[in-house]
């Protein structure tokens, strides 16, 4: 067994490595994709708070990894056309910056977060799983009918948005940046879990009972859990949207939240890099079979289904073992 | 009776036809060991239920150290120091024995929604949660994974948890259940010595366990209190005999 930092490591190391290679091959496919693993990974990292670690099965997390990438569509829409985005007593201008776009995502999702996880959490089990989905596919539903931002054709953005003077067209000055991103959030989440908040948001996640006991409310821990959740997957939408250049309705489709879903079940529920290795193994996976069969997905599921069944840590859980519960 | 930490006035509860719990009167004063007996489907877990606030009375209050807490959540009454334990061993089983009693020294004291701390690294926290350990025996294993415990082990490190919320009273619910002869003397040392520290209102089925340490008894039968006195007492009531001991446990 390799200690799970070692694998961490690893993870990033790779992550890191496989894209440069690419550029000196000058294979710039390969490092579009590396940024694609790079942003599904931090997608995963937001719903792996409150799936793994909070214990809230979301099926509704494509509703912020949409409400991320509409951010960045709607400013950018505004910025290109020079048209006002709000024109009202006052006038707020669209944006090209990334910065600004980051903030608007995360904020716009952690509200929609706070929202929908103040309902949905009055319920458990099976129908919370059934309430999110239905949130999300709400939003699906509303941006194909919303004519203003491209309805079911969606929106296209001519230039990728501007990070402090680096040319972002360029395929590693934005995988670098999106690597950055997936620094700082894996950072985040490491810390949250070791704090007050990490230990007894576990604690209401494995008994409620006993959380209710020592004095806390669950719910309260949750919807804390499902914001924050919430706020990180919609900055995935939002560099999602910048990569593609390109927003539409499919990304708050029900499918997105289920992949979103799959990159945390084959990397390791509950485990802080576990996103990070599903979503490689995701792309890898969708690469390579993808490129041998139209159906890879049957594999796909093959590989799903030995994890659930035989790997309940995910490929995480597979090489590092069991979680090491102390520190 | 101005000297009770925890009472019930006049509690009732009702599902349907059939009523739980019947126009219910107990107290726990302090330094004592109240035991509430009772055969199986008397309703000692309903009124549990709705001391420890997961069920809400139809009428009557509970008062809990002077304030009615009839209407406040579970977690409020554990705010205020009521310390439970549960018939089925309720922990966070992956969690390592210390952070669990980390965990009830965070709630106890607060704080819960840092972000950004250490919390096994909390000296403060660490010292209330060694302390409880220490006290209940626990201190050899306080690293492992509380689902590697024994069952008895999980009985103890229960009353750890509830130690570290510093009680103003516990309510054990069968802290006995499952425990072999051995398991069972050491759990009523333990909790011979903690009712100095705070009273405790015991539901057990352990008739020896009971009379060993109870000040006083009270019989629910029924949904109903059909007695309340000293061991002797209990021993002495023919109703008691009549509907629930029989005669070899008195013997």
């Amino acid at each position: 067994m390799i200690r799970e930092t070692t694998l961490n490591a690893a993870l990033l190391v790779l992550l890191l490595a496989v894209p440069l290679a690419a550029l000196i091959l000058d294979e710039l496919f390969i490092i579009t994709l590396a940024t694609r693993a790079v942003i599904f990974a931090i997608a995963g990292i937001g719903l792996n708070l409150a799936l793994g670690f909070g214990g809230l099965v979301s099926l509704g997390h494509a509703a912020f990894f949409g409400i991320g990438g509409y951010a960045m569509g709607i400013l950018a829409y505004h910025a290109q056309t020079y048209t006002p985005l709000i024109e009202w007593h006052f006038v707020i201008d669209g944006t090209k910056s990334m910065p600004v776009i980051w903030l608007t995502a995360t904020i716009a999702s952690a509200i929609a977060a706070l929202g929908i996880g103040a309902l949905s959490l009055r319920t458990s089990g099976v129908y919370f799983i059934m309430i999110t989905l239905a949130f999300g596919q709400m939003f699906y539903f509303f941006t194909i009918s919303w004519p203003a931002y491209g309805g079911e054709d969606g929106l296209s953005i001519y230039v990728r948005n501007g990070f402090a003077g680096f040319n972002t067209m360029d395929p590693i000055t934005f995988f670098a940046i999106c690597y950055a991103m997936l620094l700082a959030v894996l950072w985040l989440v490491a810390r949250l879990v070791r704090s007050s908040f990490g230990l007894a948001l576990g604690a209401a996640r494995q008994n409620e009972d006993r959380i209710q006991a020592v004095g806390q409310r669950p719910f309260t821990l949750y919807l804390a859990a499902f914001t924050i959740s919430g706020a990180i997957t919609g900055l995935a939408g939002a560099l999602f949207a910048d990569l593609n250049r390109f927003v539409s309705p499919t990304m708050f489709s029900w499918q997105t939240s289920g992949e979103i879903m799959v990159f945390v079940i084959l990397g390791g529920v509950g485990r802080v890099y576990g996103p990070v290795a599903g979503a490689a193994m995701f792309i890898l996976l969708e690469h390579v079979l993808g490129g041998l069969s139209e159906f890879w997905h049957i594999y796909l599921g093959a590989i799903l289904l030995g994890i659930v069944l035989f790997a309940r840590g995910g490929l995480i859980g597979l090489l590092a073992g069991r979680e090491v519960a102390d520190d | 009776m101005t000297d009770a930490v925890l009472a019930t006035k006049g509690i009732t509860k009702s599902f349907g036809a059939l009523t739980a719990s019947k126009d219910i009167s107990l107290d726990l004063r302090a330094g004592e060991i109240h035991a509430l007996i009772g055969p199986n489907g008397a309703g000692k877990s309903t009124l549990i239920k709705q001391i420890t606030g997961s069920l809400r009375p139809n009428s009557g209050n509970v008062i809990f150290g002077g304030t009615n807490v009839t209407t406040l959540s579970a977690a409020a009454r554990a705010r205020l120091g009521m310390g439970r334990t549960f018939q089925i061993s309720a922990l966070a089983m992956d969690y390592t024995v210390l952070q669990n009693v980390v965990l009830g020294a965070l709630g106890q004291r607060g704080g819960v929604f840092r972000l950004f701390n250490r919390v096994m690294k909390d000296q403060e926290l660490l010292t209330i949660a060694d302390q409880a350990l220490e006290q209940v025996g626990l201190s050899d294993v306080r690293n492992t994974r509380t689902s590697e415990l024994s069952h008895g082990r999980r009985r103890q490190l229960e009353v750890a948890v509830a130690l570290t919320l510093k009680p103003r009273a516990f309510l054990m619910d069968e802290p006995m259940a499952g425990l072999g002869t051995e398991g069972t003397a050491q759990m009523v040392a333990l909790l011979d010595r903690l009712r100095v520290q705070a009273p405790i209102l015991l539901i057990e089925h352990d008739m020896d366990a009971v009379f060993a340490l109870a000040d006083r008894i009270s019989v629910l039968v029924y949904g109903q209190i059909i007695a309340t006195g000293t061991a002797a007492e209990i021993r002495a009531n023919p109703q008691v005999r009549e509907a629930y001991l029989g005669e070899e446990a008195l013997t």
